[in-house]
């Protein structure tokens, strides 16, 4: 095959959003050689989507918050299927890094007495997120940008990874190509960390970009890790519906944190009508009590539209589903009423959700200080991912490390808004440390000269197809259809059963695409390598969802619509069986300490 | 093959995905020409291509749909398609914008829409310009530069005020419209002694920020080149987030820059006192 220029590093960060950089950056503290391979070019990845905040139980504006009452908040949110090991590490930690953020330049919004100022976020007990107006992830990601190009990290931009590398039984780097030519590029690391985010492009709506295919997923999948969780995708409530082509992009739950509330079509508030019985004492009774909560009285409850985003979305549906739905098939989010409440209203809404007055004014004409926005749910994020070692972030394969989306663990059945930007800063530190220290005491590695011959010949198969070959646009738009509609927001037997025999068809069809122009930028041969990805992960989450006969947290059955406690001690786990094909496994989850369960039990 | 359209009968969606499909006819469709950028390195011509538009479309969506429909390997870059990445930078009938933003209906509705690279870069392909001068460039600014924590706990203590003020310069999206546009840049090639208005906006927003204590007049005035500008504000004009680069961020520096080295007071302090910032 070709030469292709082989590039050394100790270790190789595969992602360059918030967790990637991060892992880096740690890593790169640590006195070891680090490569970062991003899709895109630096600072544009997902994470300056992330509006609300980052979770931290500082405590700034609640004196009562603790990573203590963090960890039952994540836990309960998660329906306790999450790693509580990760959750306690996650609460501990969160406030330290958020704090070293603004030692590395971040500033964010302030408390009177001038200390970071926290809002209310779904699921949150006290105001817990730190944040910068509804453009928390821009400043997140400015951050460690600009920290990290100060710290030695070999940046390689507009970079996809076709396949990871073996020694043994060992990860030993990546093969990959640049965009701009087209051309190989063999990366040796003695630990790769999988930063790559999530699979939202597996859904045709969705708040994800075209970066968002699974690849990290894929790629250990692929390498022999173990993939868990994978039926629990997170619906955000909230997308743009109207019109049609902004469909899916993310309207902020900082707008229900600022005192939005939803109502349908007949103006009524409808999430007062079914409020779930683990959320019911945290609940508030009355609009009125709701609306004191978000203007910050501490003896108020938080209104319904706050309560998780999995219950949230699944209320929109019901409600487009029984004929009250909003013009266009969503719902009302009405910001505007909260000027009869606050002084100089119309500035406060701008100056409080900036961005969101932009995004509504500029792509659908709508004043969001004069009238209500249409939304519905978007795909958003998934809590599925690479199942990796709490504390250290490796995966079940020696030397591949995992952070951020594309691990599994912390959030279990559903995510709490805010805790993905805290994720990516404490698993992306961690999983940097150990990546690290693993690049410093595991020995040198070979690379099989054969494993990157392979992967050459896979990458450039669908140009020997050309023209001829079917479009990879196609069946990437055939491929989000079925996921939308056979393994979305709600899911049945038969559907789910349907959306398999529709995958295997679609891997037929991924495999005769082809791509016609040459290697050069070309977006044809990009999207047709990322079908395999898409596909594994699609696979992943049907079979898990088929095999989880009861809803719980993101995941929603029709035909078994309650949870069922015999569910709830295991999580599912694929991996790549000997035959080549996908095995599911029920993976038990290990018992509380007494320390975190006496928690849970206290704060129930 | 399959046409998706008959897969998508065949299902049996929920309401929500049901209605949202449902509006995709619902809404107002027209036929619109595009008159699109193709070529590599620097060599090409524009190539129509007509494609039906739904009424509330972008430029990047009617983009999307004739990659899907006609033209595969049209090259562009793009990624949130919300106005907050700043990665889909174009020249959209000779005017610098971001094609994720700029809605077919804002532009004449009776002639082809032309599509062209950002022309100050070097061209790589199609629309796609080879932008990495500008990430070579951040790092010779000094970097963030914080005083010593105010709390024994490690944190500070900030006046909202102080946030508010930087807040305009930390908007960035860095889509490198306005080095686009920038005359310095575009028509006189100073690439290697001037930073353009993207990195002296991100100076001001580290020079303001109310924890940093670097001093970058030295380097503003000697390596980065801030006398180039002339205030033409052709940067402010384009500025996707609205930041007022000229009035706000370049000429409050270019005052510390002259406050600094040709006040003959300020000067002989700062040779006492060593490097500070004023202010």
């Amino acid at each position: 095959m070709s030469d292709h220029p082989t590039i050394d590093h100790d270790v190789l960060v595969i992602g360059a959003g918030g967790a990637g950089l991060r892992a880096a950056i740690e890593a790169a503290s640590l006195g070891t050689r680090v490569g970062v391979v991003t899709k895109s070019l630096l600072g544009k990845a997902h994470t300056v989507m992330a509006e609300g905040g980052v979770a931290a139980a500082m405590g700034n504006v609640d004196d009562r918050d603790s990573w203590r009452v963090h960890f039952a908040d994540t836990m309960r949110g998660g329906q306790y299927l999450n790693n509580w090991r990760m959750a306690e590490l996650h609460a501990k930690e969160a406030p330290a890094r958020v704090n070293e953020l603004e030692k590395w330049g971040a500033l964010f919004d302030r408390t009177k007495d001038g200390r970071i100022l926290q809002r209310n976020f779904g699921g949150h007990r006290y105001p817990r997120l730190a944040h910068v107006g509804d453009r928390t992830g821009l400043e997140m990601i400015r951050t460690l940008q600009d920290h990290g190009i100060h710290e030695g990290i070999d940046v390689h931009m507009e970079c996809t990874v076709v396949t990871l590398l073996h020694d043994g039984e060992r990860i030993a780097g990546a093969l990959a190509y640049d965009r701009e030519r087209g051309r190989f590029k063999v990366f040796r690391a003695k630990a790769v960390v999988l930063a790559t985010g999530g699979i939202g492009r597996a859904y045709s709506i969705s708040s994800n970009s075209w970066e968002y295919t699974g690849d990290g997923h894929a790629l250990a999948y692929l390498a022999g890790a173990a993939l868990q969780d994978m039926e629990f995708v997170q619906f955000h409530p909230t997308g743009m519906i109207w019109p049609p082509s902004v469909r899916g992009i993310l309207v902020t739950e900082g707008v229900r944190g600022e005192g939005g509330v939803l109502k349908n079509r007949d103006g009524r508030r409808f999430m007062f009508d079914n409020i779930p019985d683990n959320y019911k004492s945290q609940t508030a009774d009355t609009e009125e009590e709701g609306w004191r909560y978000t203007q910050g009285d501490k003896d108020s409850r938080r209104p319904p539209e706050l309560l998780t985003r999995d219950h949230v979305a699944r209320m929109i549906v019901r409600e487009v589903k029984e004929g009250r739905g909003s013009p266009h098939g969503g719902v009302f989010l009405d910001i505007a009423w909260i000027k009869d409440r606050v002084p100089n209203g119309a500035e406060h809404i701008k100056k409080k959700l900036p961005s969101m007055y932009h995004q509504f004014k500029q792509l659908a004409n709508i004043d969001i200080t004069k009238e209500p926005m249409e939304i519905g749910p978007t795909t958003h994020y998934v809590m599925g991912g690479i199942r990796v070692d709490g504390d250290t972030q490796m995966s079940t394969v020696p030397g591949l490390f995992a952070c951020g989306e594309c691990a599994a663990g912390l959030h279990g059945a559903n995510r709490l808004g805010g805790n993905s930007l805290s994720d990516l800063l404490v698993f992306g530190k961690r999983a940097g440390e150990f990546a690290a220290e693993f690049a410093r005491t595991n020995g040198d590695i070979r690379l099989d000269e054969r494993e990157i011959d392979d992967g050459m010949q896979y990458a450039l198969a669908p140009f020997d197809r050309g023209a001829s070959g079917e479009s990879a646009y196609q069946v990437q738009d055939a491929l989000q259809t079925t996921m939308q509609d056979l393994v979305g927001i709600v899911r049945s037997q038969h559907e789910m059963e349907q959306a398999l025999g529709e995958l295997e068809s679609l891997k037929q069809r991924a495999d005769r695409v082809g791509v016609p122009g040459n290697r050069e930028y070309n977006p044809g041969w990009h999207t047709a390598l990322d079908l395999r990805h898409l596909l594994i992960v699609s696979e992943a989450i049907a079979r898990s969802a088929l095999e989880r006969r009861e809803s719980r947290g993101g995941h929603f059955r029709d035909d078994y619509p309650d949870k069922d406690p015999a569910f709830g001690s295991f999580n599912h786990v694929v991996r790549r069986g000997a035959d080549g094909g996908m095995a599911l496994e029920r993976a038990p989850i290990p018992p509380l300490p007494a320390e975190l369960a006496a928690i849970i039990e206290e704060m129930k | 093959m399959t046409a998706p359209s008959s897969t998508t009968t065949s299902h049996a969606v929920d309401a929500y995905t049901a209605a949202q499909q449902a509006q995709d006819a619902a809404v107002g469709h027209s036929s619109r020409t595009f008159r699109v950028w193709r070529g590599a390195n620097g060599e090409g011509d524009f190539r129509d291509y007509t494609t039906e538009a739904m009424d509330g479309m972008v430029v990047l969506d009617a983009l999307h749909q004739i990659q899907a429909e006609q033209a595969p390997d049209l090259a562009l870059r793009w990624n949130c398609k919300a106005g907050k990445c700043g990665s889909c930078s174009a020249e959209i009938n000779g005017k610098p914008k971001l094609m994720c933003m700029t809605r077919l209906d804002e532009l004449p509705a009776d002639e082809p829409v032309s599509v062209e690279p950002m022309r100050t870069f070097p061209h790589v392909r199609d629309l796609v310009t080879d932008v990495s001068w500008n990430f070579r460039v951040k790092p010779n600014i000094t970097r963030f530069t914080p005083r010593a924590p105010d709390a024994p706990d490690g944190t500070w203590r900030v006046d909202q005020r102080d946030v508010d003020r930087v807040q305009e310069f930390r908007k960035c999206i860095e889509c490198f419209l306005c080095q686009d546009v920038c005359h310095v840049l575009r028509d006189h090639h100073k690439h290697d002694e001037f930073i353009g208005p993207r990195f002296l906006v991100y100076a001001a927003a580290l020079e303001m920020h109310p924890l940093d204590v670097a001093d970058r007049t030295t380097q503003l005035k000697e390596a980065h080149g801030i006398g180039y500008c002339n205030i033409t504000k052709c940067c402010t004009k384009v500025c996707p987030e609205g930041i007022t680069i000229t009035d706000n961020a370049i000429i409050p520096l270019k005052e510390r820059v002259a406050d600094q080295h040709f006040d003959p007071l300020r000067a002989l302090v700062r040779l006492v006192r060593g490097k500070k910032k004023p202010g």
